[in-house]
């Protein structure tokens, strides 16, 4: 069955109140919606009989430095039954930076979440256990942002004395 | 007492240098421990930390602290073009090098719509497979060196050499070689490489029986990894537990099959699973993927076509050295792609190929520029080392070692 | 450092004391391998049959830092990782030698980023550099003969004989159980 006309159909008839952008690029189905239903999307991905979106590959973030809709938050999941791929997008703006966790529905995404708060300064709710992943805990600063520079900030890390 | 000049408090000194002691054996036996197994450590391959909470001598939480082989990758990509960041990939998964440059050229290729040569597919299918193997063979070896197996080390570092010296005489460095480019592969395979890579097949299965004839009927290795690290289907679905580790629970996911990239559809390979899912299981899955890939490699350079190596696109690859010295065109399209960069159209992609580890993917967004917008690597290591806990919580300390060695962890690419 | 510190430095029998304990030491070397990424790989591939280092007497590579002379930092260091690998380098015993492996160590390689030390002699002092990302084995082989060359010629001078009671810590008296 052709997923890729099926899955648009499906979302619509379960959500018909939702608003979704559905894009196809070199084969690749992506969906993208707002970020205070990103939870019941999910569940219901992977718990339909027909879907079975079981396996989330990757949690990540877009900075565009742009003023409204800073970031975009990416989930790139697959479905082993059917071999196919699917990536869902929300945006998340700058003034109220969090958006709701996943990891109650795929548990792959915790860790991956607290690498994206890490690195973006994004704050997932819910979250078991949302720390720092790479940098020290002490760290102010968050990396992958566009403002950051590659450098890094002079002083920002410590080092030990010769 | 003078204080000692890192020391802190005086009266535990004092209460330790005291003739009497004041400490009985209930209070030590009701306390449970913190150990930390710290970055430097023998057997965690590479710098990875673990915090260990500890009843006696089985463990009862553990937490995995990754971050100290940080270098920003993802951050270096935003800076550089497409071209640039081919020797960048080499060194994330470092054992098996020439699977990453595979891995980071078939996701650009795919973003700018070319298509590389049916010779050159078929090359880089087979330094893929090869690249494989190198990677099990030390996994093997120093798994059997964490449980105590000292000689199998030795033998597979001695089968390791082989192929990169095959790596050597196909691109000239034997280690970290940055093969592959846009469109093709840096140069043609020369019928040398291809002789030596025959010979080495041919003349791999016997060695390969010597390291199982020490290790599979050795009662102390089987003792020791049977049972230990045992995961079911669903929670390592869930986790993202992936390659050899999730094949070994009775999971049928391979990349190689479910979602096929290069030639790998046109030719004959199974795909070995076990249900068990312990350390025993994840050892013999290795080795039936080794045997499965000698016999890849087998077929692909008896069916490899004559043609030519790069993709006929000046506008987006690299021309050849002698032409950019010698015809004007070529010097201009040089000149463009070095400074300029490749300049894919406005859009985004995520492409993933089944790497030694697991699922290894690059997702990248471009704006239309030389260099990406931003690039995300999915490393099979990271989400690995996430089920640790779930693996480790219930055995005692000498079991962390054995299932760590399992697992197969590479701090390059889990902290990228 | 032991006898030495106890011999003036200066007449011929002292002088094949030194050359002597420079031989015995330099032919023993026990490198402590501070594995960190890639240059690790070619580290372990010095110890395989082909590019043997055991002949050079170094078969040892003992993972404690209390029983090795020589540090072989073959990785990137990052910011969270210089403080272990000071601290790993402070509890060797003297004499002791430090070779940079690799691009990486020896100014931040191909890494000009935000969170690698860009060389490790900003907090290390280092004796030798060595280039290559990764260095060829038998590069690294040529590190340690230059290394071997040093530390046959060091003099005990070089390194005081610092006792416990030079730092004024005061051992307690123990008591004698039995006197033979």
């Amino acid at each position: 069955m052709d997923l890729k006309a099926v899955i648009p159909q499906k979302l619509k008839e379960k959500f018909p109140s939702v608003e979704f952008e559905v894009t196809d690029y070199r084969d690749e189905l992506t969906i993208k919606f707002d970020k205070k239903i990103v939870v019941e999307i999910c569940t219901f991905l992977k718990t339909d009989a027909d879907l079975e979106f079981n396996w989330c590959s990757d949690v990540t973030a877009i900075d565009w430095a742009t003023r409204k809709n800073r970031f975009t938050v990416v989930y790139n999941i697959f479905s082993i039954k059917h071999n196919f791929r699917l990536r869902l997008k929300a945006d998340v703006d700058e003034s109220e930076c969090s958006i709701d966790t996943v990891s109650s529905v795929w548990k792959a995404a915790n860790w991956q979440e607290r690498e994206t708060y890490d690195m973006y300064g994004i704050k997932f709710n819910n979250h078991p256990d949302l720390r720092r992943m790479y940098m020290p805990e002490e760290f102010e600063y968050y990396p992958l942002r566009k403002d950051f520079p590659l450098m890094g900030i002079p002083g920002s890390l410590p080092l030990p004395k010769k | 007492m003078k204080q000692l000049e890192h020391e802190t408090d005086p009266k535990i000194l004092q209460a330790l240098l005291a003739s009497r002691n004041d400490y009985t054996v209930e209070d030590v036996l009701e306390n449970e421990m913190i150990l930390n197994m710290g970055p430097q450590h023998p057997a965690t391959h590479g710098v990875l930390r673990l915090l260990l909470r500890l009843d006696g001598e089985r463990i009862i939480g553990c937490i995995p602290e990754l971050g100290y082989l940080h270098r920003g990758y993802e951050k270096m990509a935003e800076n550089m073009s497409y071209y640039e960041y081919i020797p960048h990939t080499d060194r994330l998964d470092y054992i098996s090098p020439m699977a990453n440059n595979v891995a980071w050229v078939l996701a650009v290729e795919k973003l700018a719509g070319i298509e590389a040569p049916k010779r050159a597919q078929y090359i880089r299918m087979m330094i893929a497979e090869l690249a494989r193997i190198a990677s099990h063979l030390v996994q093997i070896g120093s798994f059997a060196m964490d449980v105590g197996a000292l000689t199998v080390f030795l033998w597979t570092l001695r089968e390791r050499e082989k192929i990169l010296d095959i790596w050597d005489i196909l691109c000239g460095a034997r280690f970290t070689n940055s093969y592959t480019r846009i469109g093709g592969v840096a140069n043609d395979a020369q019928p040398e490489a291809l002789a030596k890579a025959k010979w080495f097949i041919d003349q791999f299965e016997p060695y390969l029986a010597e390291v199982e004839q020490l290790l599979n009927t050795n009662r102390i290795f089987i003792e020791r990894v049977d049972g230990v690290g045992a995961i079911s289907k669903e929670d390592a679905i869930d986790l993202g537990f992936c390659g050899p580790n999730l094949r070994a629970c009775g999971v049928e996911l391979d990349l190689r099959r479910n979602a096929p990239y290069l030639c790998y559809d046109e030719i004959d390979f199974k795909i070995p699973t076990y249900t068990e899912g312990d350390c025993l299981a994840r050892y013999f899955l290795r080795l039936d993927e080794c045997r499965e890939s000698t016999k890849i490699v087998k077929q692909v350079i008896e069916k490899m076509p004559q043609g030519p190596v790069h993709a006929d696109m000046p506008k987006k690859v690299l021309p050849q050295k002698d032409e950019v010295y010698t015809k004007m065109e070529e010097l201009i399209h040089d000149f463009m792609i070095v400074n300029f960069g490749i300049n894919p159209p406005v859009g985004e992609i995520y492409h993933a190929i089944e790497g030694s580890k697991g699922e290894l993917g690059f997702y990248l967004v471009s704006k239309g520029e030389g260099h990406p917008w931003k690039c995300k690597i999915r490393s099979p290591s990271f989400n690995n080392i996430h089920s640790l806990p779930k693996l480790v919580i219930g055995h005692l300390i000498s079991d962390v070692v054995a299932i760590i060695g399992s697992i197969d962890p590479i701090m390059g690419e889990a902290d990228k | 450092m032991g006898l030495e510190s106890y011999i003036k430095d200066n007449g011929f029998l002292t002088t094949q004391l030194n050359a002597i304990i420079g031989w015995a030491r330099k032919n023993s070397v026990w490198p402590m391998p501070m594995g960190i990424s890639c240059c690790a790989i070619e580290m372990m591939a010095v110890g395989d049959p082909k590019y043997d280092i055991a002949r050079f007497g170094s078969e040892v590579m003992r993972f404690t830092p209390r029983q090795c002379d020589l540090m072989i930092v073959a990785g990137t260091v990052t910011y969270k990782m210089a403080p272990v690998v000071r601290k790993i380098y402070d509890q060797m015993p003297d004499p002791k030698w430090v070779i940079a492996m690799g691009a990486c160590t020896s100014s931040g390689g191909m890494y000009r980023s935000y969170s690698v030390v860009q060389g490790i002699d900003q907090f290390l002092p280092v004796d030798i550099y060595l280039a290559g990302c990764p260095p060829r084995p038998d590069n690294l082989l040529h590190a340690l003969m230059m290394i071997q060359d040093k530390i046959g010629k060091t003099k005990a001078s070089q390194f005081p004989n610092i006792t416990i009671e030079d730092k004024g810590i005061k051992l307690p008296e123990l008591n004698v159980i039995q006197n033979n």
